[in-house]
């Protein structure tokens, strides 16, 4: 508990991961209480297409007369939710092949240092590209998995690194002597001089993640969702002809500058994970 | 200025701006270097000496700030010197060897093409009288030039760097070397034949050297004169033979006494009780009472100043200023 | 009645690998060592780096296993042990490493460090036990008060009080031998003498057996006053005997070498003109080492034999020593002059 306090008053004292914090925050908000707010109504009136902002609606209406900001709010869940479950599988796989194959080493290791360089070998967004037109996604689940399936072999090498010099350090070589059981080795010793870094990737991959899934949406491979921002950008360019119409900017820029909005916010947070994690950066 | 001295430190303070408050590495600290003799500085770690040395240089590390003071070299107060100036004056004026010599070479070059790149930022040489000079630094400090000038760093053992780093400090006939620390993570041949060719650069080239160590013993064999840091502040300095022989601060004997020695009684020994001052909490009065056996009331409370108590002595203990000597 | 701990003619030979294709090449850093250790003795294990006494250390601690020969624990082979005896083994024998940043995790606070171990082998029952164990550990080993060492990282504790903790940690599992590896290298001389001290307590009052590695003679002369020494070269035992007699009359010329080379606390005896009694001042590489005695190409005695065979450990005056010419070399004194 004390921990959690410590840690985030040190994010706080850091300017630039507290706005960074209040970014993801905000975003956060959007994606859980923001469906519930702001009901989702996605009759077409083309009486009220192309509206300016207003009171009624925030940032006006879309070629079809529905409101901007609620489909923007509504969208957000879905793009975060996908992000979320991608970068969990990535960190679980990718965690957990990292460090079997640093700690086992030997045959083992060589097997899935092969696999994972197969994987990072192959340019990852064509095959993406691919992967989702052959596997149809119709839900968040399989989705984050097509998602994941190119940035477990980064984060696999990286935490293989990782094991295999801290495996070395005099305070590992000491559990060995001291007969301390593997399992307390794994998770006591190891895990948490990793913990930093396992953070900040988890931040990345969700980033990397969404942009990624907002990508594949925009080529309309995944539609199963019509508010989502990969969705909105998909129809701002097929059917409001894109930055041709100027009556279309907000619909195509909204999301934009949300997508833009959150990698900054995530970018920010994870400069101050380093320092609240480690410490040592505390002083 | 004094013509015998080469430096004159004066009243230099150095602070360090922490996030737990600040820190004096350095306090009001005036120092003479005798031209041509060698003076070593002692203290434990943290007691301010290298962060002295680097002052000298112009080279303190952030974030540390020099608050006042001036130091003298031939008159001239290097802390005022312009950017150009004092380019000149690192390596040419004054050089260092620097702890764990491995971290000072650059791992991706050739130690000839190093040395080269060192004597071109400061004076025009062809490379082939660069070349020369270096391998007759090289034949100096008793390595093969030919073997060691086409070497990278990670092929050499530490012994053999240090001697590289020695070298390097001569390239450009400086007039005074600073050695911090030469010869720690090194076993006790190598760090005696380091000394034998430091005592050897020393006469025949006639450079003036200034020594930083914690190990008192280590410059018993070397230096000329003796200054003894604690706590950021200079506690003694005079000459190597009455400093042993008859210490007039409390700390200067209980560092005497507490350097184990194959030569005395094994129960002799005493250590410093106490343990090092925490920089961010100095007790009041003299920064040592806690751990001096003579400490009074007044220790308790009043800081002592460094006095000349005999010609060339300086001590920084009320004892002394009542004029009673320690046995 | 076999003793606390054996090492019945080891050899550790390791792998060198030279690039892709060639070779690997064999790298001897022991040789044929036979050691020793009764309960509660001491024992101070001199060399150089590169001699092997860290190496030595690893194969006591059970972190290397032996190329050639055995290590006995209370008269069983070590790597022949079923599962208990080896638990058995593993804590009775601990290690306490060189350098006190790296040796303890930087992310756990010192009572985590210090409870793990005690937890792990079911030594407390409770939470208020472990408290009051760890506690205890730190004042046997002088961090008192314990409750303003318990809650600190090791980077914000010295060197010195480091050091301690790594000490408190080795005692924790009352341990029957404990591997100091340069214990003290890291920390200010000034107060090296109160660590050495804080073991020769230790060792008198828990009964704890030391072996205590260092290049450093002097300290080595001051923990093991009463115990043994052995000198190391280039993976070898040279020279071994008590303390006393080892010091007072030493007879390797090595040793004479490093014992001219110990730095003094005295001026006029320090600044005496004297060259070290060796004919090279460089080590030679493990790698390759010398034919017949390893030290011969620096040894101011050495004469054909010793190029081409290897002495072996002799009984010589009161030391045994390993030298063809034991009897030429002269007596040694702190101002040997060439």
């Amino acid at each position: 508990m004390r921990g959690m306090i410590d840690f985030f008053r040190i994010i706080c004292h850091n300017k630039r991961s507290l706005i960074g914090l209040i970014i993801l925050v905000i975003f956060i908000l959007m994606a859980t209480a923001g469906p519930f707010i702001f009901k989702l109504n996605m009759t077409v009136d083309y009486n009220n297409r192309y509206l300016s902002p207003s009171l009624e609606h925030w940032l006006g209406t879309d070629f079809a007369g529905r409101d901007t900001f609620i489909q923007l709010v509504h969208g957000s869940k879905e793009v975060l939710l996908v992000g979320l479950l991608a970068a969990f599988f990535t960190l679980f796989v990718g965690a957990l092949l990292g460090t079997l194959s640093g700690l086992v080493g030997g045959r083992l290791d060589a097997g899935i240092m092969l696999i994972t360089n197969l994987f990072l070998t192959i340019p990852s967004f064509p095959i993406l590209i691919i992967m989702a037109a052959i596997f149809s996604i119709r839900d968040p689940i399989s989705f984050a998995l097509v998602l994941s399936a190119w940035s477990w072999p980064g984060l696999t090498r990286a935490v293989r690194s990782q094991i295999i010099s801290l495996k070395e350090r005099d305070f590992i070589v000491i559990c060995k002597v001291m007969g301390m059981s593997k399992p307390h080795i794994i998770f006591k010793e190891l895990m948490p001089s990793i913990t930093s870094f396992l953070s900040i990737s988890f931040i990345m991959t969700m980033r990397g993640a969404i942009t990624g899934s907002v990508g594949i949406m925009m080529l309309g491979l995944a539609p199963y969702s019509p508010t989502n921002w990969g969705q909105m950008l998909n129809l701002a360019v097929s059917q409001t002809g894109g930055i041709f119409n100027p009556l279309g900017f907000i619909y195509l820029f909204s999301p934009i500058l949300c997508l833009a909005f959150f990698q900054l916010g995530s970018i920010f947070f994870a400069n101050g994970i380093d320092e609240a994690l480690n410490p040592r950066l505390r002083g | 200025m004094n013509e015998n001295n080469l430096i004159e430190i004066r009243d230099l303070s150095i602070e360090f701006k922490l996030r737990s408050g600040t820190i004096r590495a350095v306090d009001h600290v005036s120092l003479d270097i005798p031209r041509g003799q060698v003076t070593a500085l002692v203290g434990e770690s943290g007691s301010g000496k290298s962060t002295l040395a680097s002052a000298i240089l112009n080279i303190v590390s952030a974030p540390g700030t020099i608050k006042n003071g001036s130091i003298f070299i031939n008159g001239q107060d290097m802390l005022r010197y312009n950017a150009n100036r004092l380019r000149q004056h690192r390596w040419a004026d004054v050089s260092m060897v620097f702890q764990a010599a491995q971290n000072a070479l650059n791992p991706v070059m050739r130690i000839g093409d190093q040395m080269i790149e060192t004597v071109l930022a400061h004076q025009k040489m062809s490379k082939e009288e660069i070349n020369k000079k270096a391998s007759q630094l090289l034949d100096y400090v008793r390595l093969e030039p030919d073997r060691i000038l086409k070497a990278y760093p990670h092929e050499l053992s530490g012994g053999m760097k240090q001697r590289v780093m020695i070298a390097f400090s001569l390239l450009l006939d400086p007039q005074l070397v600073i050695l911090d620390e030469p010869t720690t993570a090194l076993d006790v041949i190598t760090q005696d034949y380091i000394f034998d060719i430091l005592l050897k650069v020393h006469k025949e080239m006639n450079i003036t050297m200034l020594l930083l160590s914690h190990d008192i013993s280590v410059v018993a064999r070397v230096a000329d004169r003796i200054g003894v840091m604690y706590a950021g502040k200079i506690v003694e300095v005079g000459e190597t033979f009455e400093m042993f022989e008859n210490a007039k601060h409390p700390y200067t004997a209980g560092l005497i006494q507490a350097a184990p020695s194959i030569l005395d009684d094994v129960n002799d020994n005493r250590s410093i009780k106490g343990s090092s001052p925490n920089l961010l909490n100095l007790p009041p009065g003299c920064a040592f009472h806690p751990r001096c056996e003579f400490a009074t009331d007044l220790c308790k409370q009043d800081e002592p100043r460094a006095i000349s108590v005999d010609s060339g002595r300086i001590s920084a203990c009320h004892l002394n200023e009542k004029g009673e000597m320690l046995a | 009645m076999s003793s606390l701990l054996e090492l019945r003619n080891i050899s550790m030979i390791f792998e060198q690998k030279s690039g892709m294709l060639g070779k690997p090449t064999p790298i001897s850093a022991m040789t044929d060592v036979q050691l020793s250790f009764e309960p509660g003795e001491i024992l101070a294990l001199v060399g150089e780096s590169g001699c092997g006494k860290t190496t030595l250390g690893k194969v006591v601690t059970g972190l290397h296993k032996p190329s050639k020969g055995q290590l006995l624990f209370q008269g069983k082979d070590v790597w022949n042990m079923n599962k208990a005896e080896f638990s058995e083994y593993r804590q009775s024998v601990q290690l306490v490493q060189q350098d006190s940043y790296a040796a303890l995790n930087p992310m756990r606070t010192i009572f985590q460090s210090l409870s793990d171990p005690i937890l792990q082998h079911k030594f407390v029952r409770s939470r208020k036990e472990v408290y009051e164990r760890v506690c205890e550990l730190l004042n046997t080993v002088g961090l008192t008060p314990p409750e303003q060492y318990i809650e600190k990282y090791p980077h914000q504790m010295s060197g010195g009080q480091r050091q301690r903790v790594l000490l408190a940690r080795a005692i924790s599992l009352k341990p029957k031998l404990i591997v100091a590896d340069e214990p003290v290298s890291m920390i200010d001389v000034s107060l090296r003498m109160a660590i050495l001290r804080l073991m020769s307590t230790l060792n008198k009052n828990l009964g704890i057996a030391f072996i205590y590695i260092t290049h450093d003679l002097a300290t080595a002369r001051y923990i093991a006053q009463h115990g043994r020494m052995a000198v190391m070269y280039l993976g070898k035992i040279v020279e071994q005997g008590s303390v006393h007699d080892v010091l007072a009359a030493p007879q390797h010329p090595y040793l004479q070498a490093l014992l001219s080379a110990v730095p003094v606390p005295n001026p006029r005896i320090a600044k005496a003109k004297r060259e070290l009694p060796l004919k090279s001042l460089d080590m030679p590489s493990i790698t390759n080492p010398p034919s017949g005695c390893s030290f011969h190409p620096r040894c101011l005695y050495a004469s054909q034999t010793c190029e081409q065979t290897a002495p072996s450990l002799m009984p010589s005056d009161k030391t045994i020593v390993s030298c063809h010419h034991v009897e030429k070399v002269p007596k040694w004194t702190i101002a040997t002059v060439k």
